[in-house]
Order: structure tokens, then C-alpha cells, then sequence
């Protein structure tokens, strides 16, 4: 056995998926017709390098600096958003959110995803914290209101999709930190309430399922009482925030259950994305050769449809690689937030997971139209410098996370 | 932390690696399902690929003349136009187009901006492309990925450019007349009328555009006219039939001297319009299809301005013409009767004060009544009558008579004539002590002076003399609900100003253009222009004992009012006794100098009206008053 060294699996899986992400990025830019997307390939590699140093030198920072410095990041990060909350300005497939922090007209970053990272942190040092996990709802507000914030600072932008990583964040670090899963589907329960309101008959089902479930678990009093009413509330309120949400987020939401309702606008993206896919195949039209892609007929195929572009050029077996490489990252992580020296390592690690997880998931299950349309960024393959950068500072944080485990002889359990 | 210990994370990470692969799994079938299962269909799909709106342009009203002979109409035309995501691949594209159809590269540059516009929308390329341009893009279809060609109804002027100012033209609307909703209901790409008819009847003409998808593979191939039931059929116009008389819009077309600037109108005693016509004119179906910016350059700085209308947009010193107004307003309010002889004759000139004011004919007239001061056009018989209404009821009785008001001919864009609103007009314009009432005074009763009107007003005030003395409202297609403005004279005194204008071309200064077989009646006039030669008048009516028709024309550097007089006189007689009364045109009748007798009026003040600087300060003041 050497000494402590790199997580060698760890640094191969990502430079795998940075190679291949990397090359989907070339075969983006690479258009009958040109696009936006010609040449990002190369600032993208400006990226890896600013990203590669921000790994490096995260990976050399202690986990017990970042657990000291998390309030302090988590409050800056909370600022930040709510500085873009005012003088924010959009960009991409979201042109009238506010989530882009400009100075003199110069895109600098996009404040949230510095708080996805800050809010893992600090979720982190709270839960570790703590004598042990959390068991009742009460237990569960100080991690509400953390990530709460955010979570409507982000939705408040608006951006859908980064709010979401806050809810995935949330629940995947409840979890790792003991909170039970019958808790955590509780917890759900008004989200699925809320789906299901549009529908009289199937929400009626619901609250006798739920009321069922209720007592056979039996939580505590306060906590059923709470979950129920949140669960009658959310039916009440569901007509009234749907009327209030822009008609964009409508659409978007409505294509996803009928793309075809609206072919030309709202509903474009994800029929493209799937035609470009679909006619992929087994084995894909060839790397760089995509008539959808070349043709620019694939809306942001370098930035939040890359992936699209490697299910039409490389087929299903190129998607089955690529996810398979995704997976591989997650176990490799996974492996890591267990064998971690402290909770608050562990549970940190596992944050990332849940955060690069709810991105390729949702990213990913976009361009099949398995989720809804919202513009999120699939970690190592899109274009983009802010959250490059975060990825890398994630996995710097995992990297150490590692290192201290090797060197503390926690080798193999 | 309790949760942490070995065994229970051990359980924890089973789980959420399960999770992971479940969730992995999933997507695995997602795309299983898309790309495997469904392949096929989405093979399809990727073939027949783009679903575009296409807007299909409705079929505009025509434009009738009184007898149902076309103005503008339609026909079948096709137009070529391209899809493409983005400006550069519409460059690459057009750059193949050129290839095989010759695009100038300012044509470019309009494209591109037309697309920039509505990238969404296909870029016209030609609005009105030939058989022969289509048939060589047809052919090369496979290597212009994009291309459109439709089928849609273009604007024909069979008249050409002697409706150029009557007709107008039409265009694609801009973003500016959207943003200002200047033309309701229409949408980018709309063809909206710009000028004249087009732009004033354009609600009525315009119609409702329709709409239709088209696929397009991946190629850029029209591939099928989208789904029917997504299709708006486009909702024609509605036609306008107007009270022009095209046969005698365009003789005065065809007899117009070539390279004189002026415009000719032509009204019955009711109002209507039979013709108007203003030159240099311009050809309206080089607008169809989109102009090319270099034939746009080419009218707009042209220095004889073609798309000025010169009718209506134009104003000139009324000089001559102007004494009936004065004549009327004397009659109107008694000061005189027809047969009336002024205190002075005519020796060529009148003293006021320290200063000679010149009569046009240095000899003299001698004594004159009100008739044959007409009919010789004499200053000096005017200068008197003027300093007998004074100053206050020539501006008063001017504005009564409709000579500070447009006429209101249904055409947008009407220049406003400049008159004053009152006396102080002049201590604003040159402060108190620095004007001469008598000389102003002077200058008024002979068409002179701070006074500028357009053709149209003063045909409009010549159509009242013919008339029954009411200056009707004139009108192309709906006459307007005013009654007209009555000049105040009665049945008598009418027929007395008839008969001197009737002398005016049986003695007078236009004799002539006398003929047998029609008596004419009219008034020569030539008015000061500080630029250049001066401008030449003539307003006439024919018959003249029972007028049919009115017609009014101005030239500009003509010199002499008598120039214009034998075009005026050839349309009336072509109007009236037919084409078989019209003899051949004499070419270079402008310059003929035996012609001319004359009636200039003299300068007998320094003050400059057409001066741009008195201008300025007129349109300033103007500007103050209407806000008052």
C-alpha cells in the first residue's frame, strides 16, 4: 500500500467525463450553419484550466476551513442573490429571468450556483452538529429555513430548475444524515398533492391513500396534523399558483405532459431535443455528422441540450456510456461520503451528490422529456464558466474529503 | 453524531446507491424507448422536420377610377424568400442564390435587415420575382436550403407613373409605423399602403392576412403545406371606386412637359376629383416587391423631389389668381360692384409714400373697371381695392374663405397654407415698428406677401367661383359631411366675376388659348420666387357658362403664368368636348416667349415671404398660435 495519496478513480471518471463532455462540446460548434455554439469548445477549455486550479487549490484548503467558513459563504452567497434579485439580468433560454449578475454589461456568474455549494456547506456543519438526526418536523426547521431561502430567492429569479437542485440538495443530506425515509416521503407529500390537485377525482384518491399511510406510520401528533393540512393546503392553493406563474413556466409545464399542444413555441425545444435523439438510433448518425445538430434544428445544443447532441451522434450505446460514467462518478462519490473522517465531510460529499445528481437527472431526463423543461446545466458537459467552476470546487471538496480518509488509514472498510 | 457510525451509513449507502442506479436506470429505458423503440418515427420526424408560419398576403381592394377602369389592381405574382436560424446562414444561403440570379449587395443588406427584423419569418429575397429567376432557383432547390417561393398577389399600376401622387404606393411596413400603430391590425411583413390612395383608404384596401405552415426537412426543402386546419386564409380587401377620371389623368400625363416641376388638379363643382397630378412623378409599381435602397436613394435625394405631391404638399405665392379672392371680398362686403372704377388709373405704377409700387405692365392700363382689372391682371387696380379693405378684413375675409385652412382632400399629409391669423401675425414675425401695414397691405391684394397657398386650396376656391359660390370640401372617394364653405357672394355677383374671368382669356392675358368651340374662363398669375425664375399659374373652368370641370395648374420656374394656361386650357377641352377636341402637343410651348404677355407682379417690397428664414420664423409662429 502507498501512502495517502488522490483518489485516483475519482480524478479518472471526471477526466472521462470532462473528455467526453469536452468532444460533445467540439461536435456542438461543428454546424452546417453557424451557431452560437462554434467555438465554445475552445473557451471551454479556458474553463477547464481556471476549473482545474480551483480543484487544485480547494483540494488543498481543510475540510475544518470550509466548515468554519461556510456561514460566512453561505450569507454571501444569500447576498449575492439577493443583489441579482434587483439588478439581475437573464440570458440563454431564460432572457427575462434574473439570475445572471452582470457588471457593466459583462456576464460575471450566476449567484446561484455559488449557493447551491454554500447551502451544501452549511447544511453540512447544522446537521453534523447536531447530536443526532433529526426526528420530528420541529427538528427539521433550522434545515428548512437554510435551505428555504435560497431555494425562494432562486425561485423568485425566476429559475425553476436551480431551485429545484435546492429541494434534490435538501432531501438527499436529510437523508444522509439519518432522517428517516418514511420522514422524507412525508415531507414530499404536499408536493405530490400539488400535482395531483389539477385532477378532483385522483387528489380525492390521494388524501385517502395519504390519511391511510398516516395511520398506519403514526408519526407524531404534530407532525400528521402538519403534513395533513399541508396536504389539504396545497390542493386549495394549486388553481390560484398556477395562475400566477408566468406563461412561459405554464408552457413549459404543460408541453411536458403534451409536447405537441404548441409545436412552434413552448413545446419546440423538447420535440427537437427528442426528434434529435430519437433518430439517433442504436449506434447515432456518426460523432459531428448530426443533420439535427448541423442543421440547427437542436435549440442550445451546446449549453443545456449538449446532451442531445451525443444521443443523436453517438446513439443509445454512447448515451448508455455516458450515463454510465455519470453513475460510475456518483458511486465513486458515494464511496467517498462513507468512508469520510467526520459528518460533516460525509455529509458534505453527499451534498455534492445530490446537487451534481438532480443536475444530470433533470438535465439528462429533459431531452427525453422525462422532466420538464428548465434550463439547467448537465456538470462537465455544458458550456459555461460559473458553474464549470462549482463543479470543480465540488469535486476538490471530494477529492479531500478522500484524501483525509487515506490518511487517516480508513482505507478499506 | 450518532447517525455516523459505520453499520448505519453502511445501510444508508446501500440505499442511495440503489437510488442512483434505479434512477440511472430509468433514464437508460428513456432513452432505450426513444432511440431503440421509437427510432423510426423519430427517423421520420428528423426528416420532415421544421414546422414555419408563413403569412400569406391578402389580396389588396382595387382602385377603380368613376367609369370602372383600373387604378391599381392585382396579379398573380410570386415572391422568393428564405428561411434560416441565423444571419450568417442567410448570407451563406443568398451568397448561392447569386449564383444563379444576379442580388446586388446593397439587396443584400436589405435582406439581412429584413431579417434581423423577424428572424422567425422567412427573409424576402425578390417580392416580385419573374418566371425565369423562379424556374433557375426551382432548379437549384437542393443547394438553397430555406427557400420559399409563394404564390401571392402582387400590385399592378396599369397606369404607371401617371398615378404615381394620385395611387401612392405600397411597402412592407416598417417598425416604426408599428410601434406607433399607425396602421391597425397589421403585423410585421404587412404590405401597407404608403402614400396617396394606398395610404389613405389602406383600412379599407388592406384585408386581413392569413396564415399557413410549411415543413421543411433537413435540407430546407418545402416538404408540405402544413396541416389545414392550422391555415388562415388571408381576407381580401374591399375595392374603392373613386371619382378620378383615369383617360384625363393620364392625357395630363402624356402632355406634361418633360423635366418641369409643378402638379395639375382637376375638380368638378361639386368637389370631386377628376385628376391630380403632380411632376416630376414617379412610377408607383417600382415599389412592389420591396423598392432596392439604391431606387430609394435615387427618389429621395433627387432634387426635383419626385415624392413631394405638389398638389397638396407644396406651397407657392397665389400671385394673380389671388385678386378674385380680393375682387370677392370687396363685392362681399360692398365696397364696390363690378362696374366700379378705382379713384387712380393705372400709369404703370402707384405711389404710396415714399415708394413706387409698379403695376406688371410699365405702359399702364388706364382706367379700369373691376372686370377688366381682371382680365388685364392690374396691380394698381388692386393695390387700391386692397387699401380700401385694409389690412384687418383681407385677413379676416381670408380665413372665412378657407385660405388659412387645408382644403381637406381626402390624402394624408397635407401641407397647411400659411396666412395670417390676424394683425399681430406681423408684430411677432417683425416686431411692431419694422413692417409697413400699406405695404403689407399692397403685397396681400395681389397674391403677394406673407400669404403661400397649396394648388389644391385655391382650386378648391376657383371650384366655389364656378359653383354656386360654396367652396366644397374636395374628394376622391368619400365626400366629406361639411357643407362647404360659402364664399358669401351672391348669384349676380358670381356671374359678374365669371364673365371677367371668362375675359381674362377672350382679351385678356390669357387670349391665347381662346378657341370657338369652348369658352374658358380663368386666371393666369405668375408668382415671385426668390430661388429662381418665376412660378407660372393658371386656374381655369369650362364651360364657362355652365362650368363642368376646374382645373388648376402651377409650374415652377415656368416665369409666367401664361405658360401654364394651354395646358390647363387642353385638359379642360379634353375633359369636356373629348379626345377628338385635343390637337397634337406643341413641344416647347414652355419656352415660347411670343406666347407670353405677361402679368408679373412686381417686388415692391424687399421682405422676402419664401425666404427659408422668413419661413422658419412664419412656421415658428404658427407652431405658437396653434398651441395658444
Amino acid at each position: 500500500m502507498r501512502g495517502p495519496a488522490v483518489d485516483r478513480n475519482l480524478v479518472l471518471v471526471t477526466l472521462a467525463l470532462m473528455s467526453f463532455g469536452l468532444a460533445t462540446l467540439y461536435s456542438a460548434g461543428q454546424t452546417d450553419v453557424p451557431t452560437r455554439a462554434a467555438g465554445m469548445w475552445e473557451r471551454q477549455i479556458v474553463w477547464f484550466g481556471v476549473g482545474i486550479v480551483t480543484c487544485w487549490v480547494v483540494y488543498n484548503i481543510s475540510l475544518r476551513v470550509l466548515e468554519w467558513i461556510a456561514p460566512a459563504l453561505y450569507a454571501f452567497s444569500i447576498l449575492l442573490l439577493g443583489v441579482v434579485l434587483v439588478v439581475g439580468t437573464g440570458a440563454g433560454t431564460a432572457e427575462s429571468s434574473h439570475s445572471w449578475l452582470s457588471i457593466g454589461g459583462h456576464q460575471i456568474g450566476q449567484p446561484s450556483e455559488l449557493a447551491k455549494v454554500a447551502t451544501v456547506l452549511m447544511l453540512a456543519r447544522f446537521l453534523s452538529g447536531r447530536k443526532e438526526a433529526p426526528r420530528s418536523l420541529w427538528d427539521l426547521v433550522g434545515p428548512a429555513l437554510i435551505v428555504g431561502v435560497p431555494f425562494l430567492m432562486v425561485l423568485k429569479q425566476p429559475d425553476l430548475g436551480s431551485a429545484l437542485v435546492f429541494v434534490g440538495v435538501f432531501f438527499a443530506m436529510l437523508f444522509w444524515s439519518g432522517v428517516r425515509p418514511r420522514m422524507l416521503f412525508l415531507m414530499a407529500t404536499p408536493g405530490i398533492s400539488l400535482f395531483l390537485a389539477f385532477n378532483t377525482l385522483a387528489w380525492s384518491a390521494w388524501i385517502i391513500i395519504f390519511v391511510l399511510i398516516l395511520m398506519a406510520w403514526r408519526p407524531y401528533v404534530w407532525d400528521w396534523t402538519t403534513f395533513l393540512v399541508a396536504n389539504v393546503a396545497m390542493g386549495a392553493i394549486a388553481m390560484p399558483l398556477w395562475t400566477r406563474l408566468a406563461p412561459y413556466q405554464q408552457n413549459r409545464l404543460l408541453t411536458f405532459l403534451n409536447p405537441e399542444a404548441d409545436p412552434r413555441a413552448a413545446g419546440y425545444h423538447a420535440i427537437q431535443s427528442r426528434v434529435a435523439i430519437g433518430s439517433g438510433g442504436w449506434f447515432g448518425t456518426g460523432y459531428t455528422e448530426g443533420p439535427q445538430k448541423r442543421l440547427a434544428f437542436l435549440p442550445e445544443q451546446h449549453t443545456d441540450f449538449v446532451f442531445s447532441v451525443v444521443g443523436e451522434e453517438l446513439g443509445f450505446l454512447g448515451v448508455a456510456v455516458a450515463l454510465g460514467l455519470f453513475l460510475t462518478l456518483f458511486l465513486v462519490l458515494l464511496r467517498i461520503a462513507r468512508r469520510a473522517t467526520d459528518p460533516f465531510s460525509s455529509l458534505a460529499v453527499f451534498g455534492i451528490i445530490g446537487l451534481f445528481f438532480t443536475h444530470v437527472f433533470e438535465n439528462v431526463g429533459m431531452t427525453v422529456n422525462l422532466m420538464p423543461i428548465t434550463g439547467i446545466p448537465l456538470p462537465l458537459f455544458s458550456y459555461g464558466g460559473s458553474f464549470f467552476i462549482i463543479c470543480s470546487l465540488c469535486l476538490g471538496v471530494a477529492l479531500r474529503v478522500a484524501y483525509d480518509s487515506r490518511s487517516s488509514g480508513y482505507l478499506d472498510n | 453524531m450518532n447517525g455516523f457510525d459505520s453499520y448505519r451509513l453502511r445501510h444508508r449507502a446501500d440505499i442511495a446507491r440503489m437510488i442512483l442506479i434505479v434512477a440511472f436506470v430509468v433514464l437508460c429505458g428513456a432513452f432505450f424507448r426513444t432511440q431503440v423503440i421509437q427510432h423510426s418515427k423519430f427517423q421520420l420526424k428528423a426528416e420532415t422536420n421544421r414546422l414555419r408560419p408563413i403569412s400569406l398576403t391578402p389580396p389588396r381592394g382595387s382602385i377603380l377610377d368613376r367609369n370602372g377602369r383600373i387604378i391599381a389592381e392585382n396579379v398573380p405574382g410570386y415572391s422568393v424568400k428564405l428561411l434560416a436560424p441565423s444571419t450568417d446562414s442567410l448570407r451563406a444561403v443568398i451568397a448561392r442564390v447569386r449564383r444563379f440570379v444576379p442580388v446586388d449587395s446593397a439587396q443584400v443588406t436589405d435582406i439581412v435587415e429584413r431579417f434581423q427584423r423577424a428572424r422567425y419569418q422567412p427573409a424576402l429575397i425578390f417580392g416580385d420575382a419573374s418566371f425565369e429567376v423562379i424556374a433557375r432557383l426551382e432548379e437549384h432547390r437542393s443547394v438553397l436550403p430555406g427557400l420559399v417561393i409563394q404564390a401571392e398577389p402582387k400590385r399592378l399600376y396599369p397606369a404607371g407613373k401617371s398615378v404615381g401622387h394620385l395611387a401612392g404606393y405600397v411597402s412592407e411596413v416598417t417598425e416604426a409605423d408599428l410601434s406607433a400603430d399607425k396602421y391597425p391590425g397589421a403585423v410585421l411583413g404587412s404590405i401597407v399602403g404608403k402614400a396617396g390612395l394606398e395610404r389613405e383608404y389602406d383600412d379599407t384596401l388592406r384585408g386581413n392576412e392569413g396564415v399557413h405552415y410549411i415543413e421543411v426537412n433537413a435540407r430546407g426543402r418545402l416538404v408540405r403545406e402544413g396541416a389545414a386546419s392550422a391555415a388562415l386564409p388571408p381576407t381580401p380587401g374591399n375595392p374603392i371606386t373613386t371619382t378620378i377620371d383615369l383617360e384625363l389623368q393620364q392625357f395630363i400625363d402624356s402632355i406634361w412637359p418633360a423635366g418641369v416641376r409643378g402638379a395639375m388638379v382637376a375638380l368638378t363643382p361639386k368637389g370631386e376629383v377628376r385628376a391630380l397630378y403632380s411632376a416630376p412623378t414617379f412610377d408607383p409599381n417600382q415599389f412592389v416587391g420591396g423598392i432596392t435602397s439604391a431606387e430609394w436613394r435615387k427618389l429621395n435625394n433627387d432634387p426635383a423631389r419626385p415624392l413631394l405631391n405638389r398638389v397638396m404638399q407644396a406651397r407657392y405665392p397665389p400671385a394673380s389668381p389671388f385678386k378674385l379672392a380680393i375682387s370677392a371680398m370687396a363685392l362681399k362686403r360692398g365696397l364696390i360692384k363690378l362696374s366700379t372704377r378705382m379713384p387712380e388709373p393705372c400709369r404703370g405704377g402707384m405711389r404710396l409714400g415714399n415708394r413706387v409700387f409698379r403695376c406688371w405692365k410699365k405702359e399702364g392700363h388706364g382706367s379700369l373697371d373691376l372686370i377688366g382689372a381682371v382680365a388685364a391682371s392690374c396691380d394698381v387696380y388692386f393695390y387700391q381695392l386692397g387699401l380700401q379693405l385694409g389690412l384687418d378684413a383681407i385677413i379676416q375675409d381670408g380665413i372665412f374663405m378657407g385660405f388659412r385652412d387645408k382644403s381637406g382632400i381626402d390624402l394624408e399629409d397635407e401641407l397647411s397654407p400659411i396666412w395670417p391669423s390676424s394683425k399681430a401675425y406681423f408684430d411677432r414675425l417683425y416686431g411692431p415698428r419694422y413692417w409697413s401695414p400699406p405695404g403689407t397691405t399692397l403685397n396681400f391684394s395681389i397674391g403677394q406677401g406673407e400669404n403661400t397657398q397649396t394648388l389644391i386650396n385655391m382650386v378648391k376656391f376657383y371650384q366655389g367661383l364656378a359653383g354656386p359660390g360654396v367652396a366644397l370640401t374636395p374628394y376622391i372617394v368619400h365626400p366629406s359631411s361639411g357643407k362647404g364653405r360659402s364664399l358669401g357672394l351672391s348669384t349676380r355677383e358670381l356671374d359678374g366675376l365669371r364673365n371677367a374671368l371668362i375675359a381674362v382669356v377672350e382679351r385678356g392675358t390669357a387670349s391665347a388659348n381662346r378657341r370657338a368651340d369652348l369658352a374658358v374662363a380663368g386666371k393666369t398669375g405668375t408668382a415671385q420666387n426668390p430661388h429662381g425664375d418665376d412660378h407660372g399659374w393658371f386656374i381655369g373652368f369650362a364651360p364657362a357658362d355652365k362650368p363642368e370641370l376646374v382645373v388648376g395648374g402651377i409650374m415652377e420656374f415656368a416665369k409666367h403664368g401664361t405658360t401654364v394656361a394651354p395646358y390647363v386650357v387642353r385638359t379642360l377641352r379634353r375633359y369636356i368636348l373629348g379626345p377628338d377636341a385635343v390637337g397634337p402637343v406643341k413641344l416647347g410651348v414652355l419656352l415660347d416667349e411670343s406666347l407670353t404677355s405677361g402679368d408679373a407682379a412686381p417686388r415692391p417690397l424687399e421682405l422676402d415671404p419664401d425666404s427659408a428664414a422668413a419661413r422658419a420664423a412664419t412656421d415658428s409662429l404658427r407652431r405658437a398660435e396653434g398651441n395658444q
